[in-house]
């Protein structure tokens, strides 16, 4: 695969003092999004409605390792220096819970109901989390026949990209190629550097904004800065996934006694998939109104780690942990490759760090796919 | 016209009891609707009874009669229970037709071994029904049969009538025999070794619990039959029917959309592999 460090979608950046960047905020509030932004809550970065940028998370950084997330708080002014919280761009286009239509008895009909949005500009996204949003969006085949709520939802975004400047312990995205600097899927891109950010468009949507941003040019040097902290934050990278090659064995080592070795540790909780960025799999319930008169369909994110997941009635047919986690992996990481054309993983590590027993993906897949322990 | 997303309603037109938990709902759409319905062999439709569930659900009829569509439904659990209560004038919520159903351009020509076990196996009736009614285009025709109870045996005046049929053969078998059974008794994999098939001429359509179908792909196989030649129809949790809640999947394989019926080389690896 190849490493993310110089992105493939050309940037004409321009340069936004560190005191400018109210302006931002003040076109993007004016022009009429709402802003969802990064800040410290309940110990994480989490993404919240704010209109001003003094919130956002001046000198904090994270540290991630498995089953480990912790912000420290330093002197600088940087406020991107963090890597990501718990949750990726999915809840804002794939939401936990929906409701899909109302039924009513009498007369029996449907009724849709679409979500109710309003168009909003997210400031600080990821290029793992932009990978990963592209992943769901042929997922919920957002080209040809588009899930309408996730469309609907989908559309209402405005996307602010900023380049990861250093990595946490748990990132590999610069091993699936889909990091740490952006390469597409954003309507805005920044780069942060000690003086101000780099900002640039990447579609007509961005351009709208940007163009109101009364940039200055920027310098060679600032644009080598850029360049630096992207090639400096994926240097950082120790972890790694095998080749997509490889993965694809991993349905020949479906025997593995490593299966079972990870099936001791896991709690088959689900943090994994309710962290992931990509995982997409949903249950649907019919919840009836105390009247009798009418009930919705609604829908919510389910878990390969739940029993219930691969219930037949009479059987489940992953009815224990072990076939759990194998099917979380082999789905991710082999499967994903017949079914989009590249794995289901963007690197981001949230699975690692958001494990409560810290199990992480990156040494679980080798050791699966290491030739000499191989139990059958 | 359809929207995958959506249910349309359409009303139980007639309600045929066919064993002690097994029941046909005929179902028409509105006018409209019902028009542009078009289906194969082997699709399945999501049904939504009100308030309670939507379960998938095959079709059983032949593409032509294409002015209702018919459900044989096992009662399992509260959806089908409470499916099974309706009567007609009821209404349901139907959305479909999903999925892949059987193989009838690779069919035409040949013999057909239709081999079916477990109550009902109403995926491949809607194949024999096909078969039957464009008869010349196949050569011969072997259907086994294979229930639990003999008094299982749903459909018994159609098996009777196909017999009748040019060059079609039916072996039915029952683990448990009641009285008046013309058949064998034991297992439907036991009838392979009854009949004699061309292995170049034949595609073999199967239908029913997973362990009887592996023996019957085994000897099969054991007869020359190429794997290339034997299709099935598969069975799990199917929640969407559009290839996005993610919990049929067996290996990369979406089985509400790539199947129900595949191709026994696309899923030689994951066929009988536990956890799959």
């Amino acid at each position: 695969m190849n490493s993310q460090i110089h992105p493939s979608v050309e940037r004409r950046p321009g340069f936004l003092p560190r005191s400018s960047l109210q302006t931002l905020f003040t076109v993007l509030l004016q022009t009429g999004y709402k802003i969802y932004g990064p800040q410290v809550r309940d110990g994480a970065i989490q993404f919240v409605y704010m209109d001003d940028p003094e919130s956002l998370p001046m000198g904090v950084t994270n540290e991630q390792q498995p089953g480990h997330y912790r912000l420290t708080s330093g002197e600088s002014r940087r406020l991107f220096d963090w890597n990501h919280g718990p949750q990726a761009l999915k809840p804002l286009c794939f939401a936990p819970r929906e409701v899909l239509w109302l039924e009513g008895a009498a007369p029996f009909a449907f009724k849709r109901t679409l979500p109710e949005v309003t168009q909003t500009a997210v400031i600080g996204v990821r290029a793992c989390d932009l990978a990963a949003l592209a992943i769901l969006d042929q997922h919920f085949e957002l080209e040809m026949r588009p899930d309408p709520h996730y469309r609907q939802r989908r559309d209402s975004l405005l996307l602010i990209g900023v380049d990861c400047a250093q990595s946490a312990s748990t990132c590999f995205c610069a091993s699936t190629g889909d990091g740490p600097a952006l390469d597409g899927g954003y309507d805005i891109g920044m780069a942060e550097l000690d003086e101000g950010f780099l900002i640039w468009h990447q579609s007509d949507k961005g351009q709208a904004i940007t163009d109101q941003l009364e940039l200055r040019a920027a310098t060679d040097d600032q644009l080598e800065a850029m360049l630096q902290a992207t090639t400096r934050a994926a240097g950082q990278q120790k972890r790694h996934l095998p080749g997509s090659e490889e993965l694809q064995q991993l349905y020949k080592r479906l025997e593995h006694s490593h299966w079972d070795q990870v099936a001791e540790r896991c709690l088959a909780c689900g943090n994994c998939t309710a962290v992931c960025p990509t995982c997409f799999c949903y249950q649907v319930e019919h919840e009836m109104a105390l009247s009798g008169e009418s009930a919705e369909m609604v829908r919510s994110w389910d878990s390969c780690f739940s029993p219930t997941h691969s219930d037949m009635g009479h059987f489940q047919v992953r009815n224990n942990i072990k076939y759990r986690y194998r099917q979380w992996m082999t789905h991710k990481l082999a499967g994903w490759q017949v079914q989009q054309r590249r794995i289901g993983c963007t690197g981001c590590g949230r699975c690692i760090a958001w494990c409560p027993v810290g199990i992480d993906l990156t040494e679980e897949v080798t050791a699966v796919l290491e030739e000499g322990s191989l139990d059958v | 016209m359809f929207d995958p997303h959506m249910p349309h309603v359409a009303v139980i037109d007639r309600r045929i009891q066919e064993s002690s938990t097994i029941f046909t709902l005929r179902l028409q759409y509105d006018w409209e609707v019902q028009q542009a319905y078009e289906f194969d062999p082997g699709q399945f439709n999501m049904v939504t009874l009100f308030g309670v569930g939507e379960i998938p659900i095959s079709i059983v009829n032949d593409p032509l009669d294409n002015h209702y569509f018919d459900h044989t439904i096992r009662v399992v659990g509260r959806v089908s229970d409470g499916l099974s209560k309706l009567q007609p004038g009821d209404r349901v919520g139907i959305r479909g037709p999903f999925g892949r159903g059987w193989p009838l351009a690779r069919m035409k020509g040949k013999d057909i071994l239709l081999i079916t076990g477990g109550l009902g196996c109403a995926p491949l009736v809607s194949v024999i029904r096909f078969i039957m009614r464009r008869r010349e285009y196949y050569g011969r025709i072997h259907i086994l049969q294979g229930v639990k109870h003999s008094d299982d045996l749903i459909w018994r005046e159609q098996y009777d009538e196909w017999a009748k049929l040019r060059d079609v053969h039916i072996l039915l078998a029952a683990d448990v025999v009641g009285k008046g059974w013309k058949g064998q008794q034991g297992m439907v994999t036991e009838l392979i070794s009854q009949i004699s098939v061309r292995p170049h001429r034949t595609v073999a359509l199967l239908c029913g619990p997973e362990l009887m179908m592996l023996t019957a792909i085994a000897n099969l196989r054991d007869m020359a039959l190429a794997d290339g030649s034997i299709w099935f129809s598969m069975e799990r949790n199917m929640q969407c029917g559009i290839g996005q809640c993610g919990h049929c999947q067996i290996g990369p394989h979406y089985v509400c959309q790539d199947g129900p019926v595949f191709c026994y080389s696309d899923l030689a690896d994951f066929l009988g592999a536990k956890g799959f």
